[in-house]
């Protein structure tokens, strides 16, 4: 079989990427009698559960900047965030009609509050608020979560009609688990040769995994690692960052083109954390919602919409990305009205100015069409990194 | 009675009832206790008037601080736009919630209270996650400043509108487990639960005069303002009193207040006098403005308006649905009060608690005070507005202001709004509908 190169894997992801209809999910529905698709929105949800149902998980990222938005604005005061008065345009204008569930998750106020206008605007469509736990003991904030799943669990029971078993759940997290660990050896990869991995083109990859089949998209990044590897591509002179603070609404994609081309690198970000919010396998036999929720406590992500208990390690996440991937500084962007962003920024700056690192902050929606004054301060910021090294 | 306060120009009489003298009065003692803590040898918990434990506080003698109470005190004394403007300098967005700006442009100010006394460091900040994500980084970045033991209770929220077992298991598990131990350890003080039932009991007893009050909105007239005026009659309740004898007798006394006026037909003091005739009855969605919290007022009650019936005077607990603090379950109870407080609510349940206040207090329609700080209440008023108006057929307006970010209130946009929206009532009353 002719493996596709890179230019043809791109171009797939892109209309995906583009493709405000969800052709491709609406095809899956189809493909099969009595399928299912359940929406969900950032920051993380266990999809194993879903896909254990026989059913596909949706990435709902908003509108981008290609959708007029026309009714969601009615919805909002002009400062509330984007996301989610794209959301609401793509529910009304009947983009999402082919949706059977929706998941908001915990991360903020204006997602908790757009679970009930959900169940309001769209009252034949399963919706539900997605609590986990900010508490990580065992026998405390775990059993709330186990707790919690298995009642989302039940709920797909009954809207599929057939029970999920623990062989379900275990052989999904073993399809999980292994997207996962492609996932990261594909950042692992482009923080090795970011030339070779350009940020824009690893976002789309992984981007087409909130709307494909995880087993499709595994393969999909496999094709990647392997055509990618083969391009031949110059090595630029730019300063490697990690980018922070995208882990909702996303940035336009010329905004991390603009990056790209303003002599920035990006080694790590935290684009699309639903991808890789578990840190290592999630084990594979025993009671799977025990294993997802110990998972949960002690082996994810942090992000700015988790509670550190500890002091000392609030921000070490981004002090440790930055040695693993060789980093030479941090570039929060922040979508504009995001309230755990912008809150946790400070705390953030604080922890990579006592370790020596330098940042910038700049804020962006997902509908932001100039980029220049973005490309003009991350070149300024890329510029300063190469003279600092320099001396 | 008149009390004269000094502005900036001139000294400046203002009427008020003797509830809101003895409030005043309970609140400086507080502030007292507090400025004077470290030097009594009291220890001092910082924690949330949504889900404030302050039953369970006292318990361990510790002395509650509210920062979001001292927030609002900088807004009433005008302060509060430098001390967000200081926090802005230090490189707080100017997008994030402005009582955190403020509390942190406090601190850095040298953190003086309303007495004009320095506020004593936290020695424990209690992080009652309760219906507010900015209440996780706020702690996180005082726990920043302060380093002192944190100790973190999560309120799950009632997204489907029902308190699930779960739910409650989980909140009683982390009271149980996690944090009276560390309230122990903080405090030095060992557990007494029959101290904390008889702290339960005493609040139940202020909930029951609480509800009355804040009920009579529903005379024809009514006897209060149960938003602006309203603002005084939680004081007490939703911040150190709850629990206390004082509490008790304050209600007791504002209950009778209350009352002497139902008995003469009187409505609501205002800081000019007894209000004038009731034209307009209104129930009132969000919190208010602080910085300019008078002359807000003062839009009312010159255009005869009452609110009779506010979402905002249920933050602190919604006991007029029948919640009382119950000492027979004394930490089962305390997750229930956790759980049931306003922004903790769905946006469904928000929706009916406000149809049932419109239908119940026979008010003219709703009106929205759409805070720019606060996504816990502003995000989807929108749809509650046009919900509430067609399911009830009252008009509802909206506007738009700031906790205690003065930048954010428009006199002249506001006043505009509310004479635009006793006009549409008028019209409304008159069957004549509102012109497209």
């Amino acid at each position: 079989m002719k493996m596709p190169t890179t230019t043809e894997i791109i171009d797939r992801c892109q209309a995906l990427y583009e493709d405000l209809n969800f052709t491709a999910a609406r095809e899956w529905k189809e493909a099969k009698e009595g399928r299912k698709v359940i929406g969900y929105m950032p920051v993380y949800i266990p999809r194993e559960i879903i896909h254990a149902a026989g059913m596909l998980p949706l990435g709902i990222l908003g509108g981008g900047d290609q959708m007029e938005v026309i009714h969601g604005d009615a919805y909002y005061q002009s400062y509330i965030c984007r996301i989610p008065r794209s959301t609401i345009e793509l529910g009304v204008t009947g983009r999402l009609d082919f949706v059977d569930g929706m998941l908001f998750p915990s991360i903020c106020d204006v997602i908790r509050n757009l679970s009930g206008m959900w169940k309001m605007m769209f009252p034949e469509v399963y919706s539900k608020y997605f609590d986990v736990p900010q508490t990580y003991e065992d026998e405390i904030g775990g059993t709330f979560y186990t707790n919690e799943m298995a009642e989302f669990k039940s709920d797909l029971e009954e809207m599929s009609g057939r029970k999920i078993t623990d062989d379900d759940l275990n052989n999904s997290i073993d399809l999980y688990n292994k997207n996962r660990r492609l996932v990261r050896e594909l950042y692992k990869l482009r923080a090795e040769k970011p030339w070779q991995m350009p940020a824009s083109e690893i976002y789309l990859v992984i981007r087409a995994g909130l709307v494909l089949p995880v087993e499709d998209h595994s393969q999909l990044i496999e094709e990647y690692i392997v055509a990618a590897n083969k391009e031949d591509r110059p090595i630029r002179d730019n300063s490697r960052v990690v980018l922070t603070g995208l882990f909702c609404e996303q940035p336009p994609l010329n905004l991390i083109k603009s990056l790209e081309l303003a002599g920035c690198y990006v080694v790590d970000d935290d684009l699309m954390l639903v991808t890789r919010w578990l840190i290592g396998d999630v084990p594979t036999d025993g009671d799977p919602l025990h294993n997802l929720s110990q998972a949960f406590l002690h082996h994810s992500e942090s992000t700015a919409a988790k509670y550190e208990p500890n002091q000392e390690e609030k921000g070490q996440f981004l002090v440790r990305a930055v040695k693993r991937t060789g980093a030479e500084g941090v570039i929060f962007a922040s979508t504009s009205f995001c309230d755990p962003a912008l809150l946790d920024r400070p705390m953030l700056q604080n922890v990579l100015t006592k370790a020596g690192i330098p940042h910038i902050a700049f804020k962006y929606a997902e509908n932001s069409g100039q980029m220049q004054p973005i490309r003009e301060q991350a070149g300024t910021f890329a510029d300063s990194i190469k003279l600092w090294s320099a001396a | 009675m008149r009390v004269t306060t000094s502005t900036a120009k001139q000294p400046v009489e203002v009427i008020k009832d003797a509830s809101m003298v003895k409030q005043k009065e309970m609140m400086a003692a507080h502030f007292d206790r507090l400025t004077n803590a470290k030097e009594n040898g009291d220890k001092v918990a910082s924690t949330f008037v949504p889900g404030n434990l302050n039953e369970l506080l006292m318990c361990f003698d510790l002395v509650n601080n509210l920062p979001e109470v001292n927030a609002i005190q900088s807004g009433l004394r005008r302060k509060s736009g430098g001390f967000v403007m200081e926090a802005e300098k230090s490189g707080h967005s100017e997008d994030v919630c402005t009582y955190v700006k403020s509390d942190i442009g406090m601190m850095a100010k040298g953190n003086i209270g309303p007495n004009g006394k320095e506020l004593p460091s936290p020695d424990v900040l209690l992080l009652s996650y309760t219906g507010c994500f900015t209440f996780l980084k706020w702690f996180e970045l005082l726990r920043e400043q302060y380093k002192c033991e944190t100790i973190f209770l999560q309120t799950p929220y009632m997204a489907d509108g029902k308190v699930t077992p779960n739910m409650i298991q989980y909140m009683v598990k982390q009271l149980k487990e996690d944090v009276i131990p560390k309230l122990e350890k903080v405090s030095g003080v060992k557990f007494d639960i029959d101290r904390l039932r008889e702290y339960l009991r005493k609040s139940a007893k202020a909930e029951d005069d609480l509800v009355y009050i804040l009920q009579s909105g529903k005379h024809k007239r009514s006897p209060i303002d149960a938003y602006f005026g309203g603002i005084y009659y939680i004081g007490p309740i939703f911040g150190a009193f709850r629990g206390t004898d004082d509490a008790i007798e304050y209600y007791k006394f504002l209950r009778q207040e209350v009352d002497q006026r139902i008995a003469a037909g009187l409505g609501p003091v205002t800081p000019e006098g007894p209000m004038g005739e009731e034209k307009y009855r209104l129930v009132v969605e969000g919190p208010p403005n602080y910085t300019n919290f008078r002359q807000f007022w003062k839009m009312f009650y010159d255009e005869g308006a009452t609110v009779v019936a506010s979402s905002y005077t249920k933050v602190g607990g919604t006991y007029d649905f029948g919640f009382r603090h119950d000492p027979d379950r004394p930490l089962e109870t305390l997750a229930e009060y956790c759980l049931g407080v306003y922004t903790n609510r769905s946006l469904p349940m928000r929706i009916d608690m406000l149809v049932d206040y419109i239908n119940e207090y026979q008010a003219d329609g709703l009106l929205i005070n759409s805070i720019k700080s606060c996504n816990s209440f502003s995000a989807g008023q929108l749809l509650m507005m046009r919900e509430v108006e067609k399911r009830t057929g009252k008009p509802a307006a909206f506007i738009e202001t700031d906790l205690v970010d003065p930048r954010y209130f428009s006199a002249a946009n506001v006043k505009n709004r509310l004479e635009s929206y006793f006009q549409m009532i008028e019209q409304k009353r008159s069957g004549k509908g509102v012109a497209a």
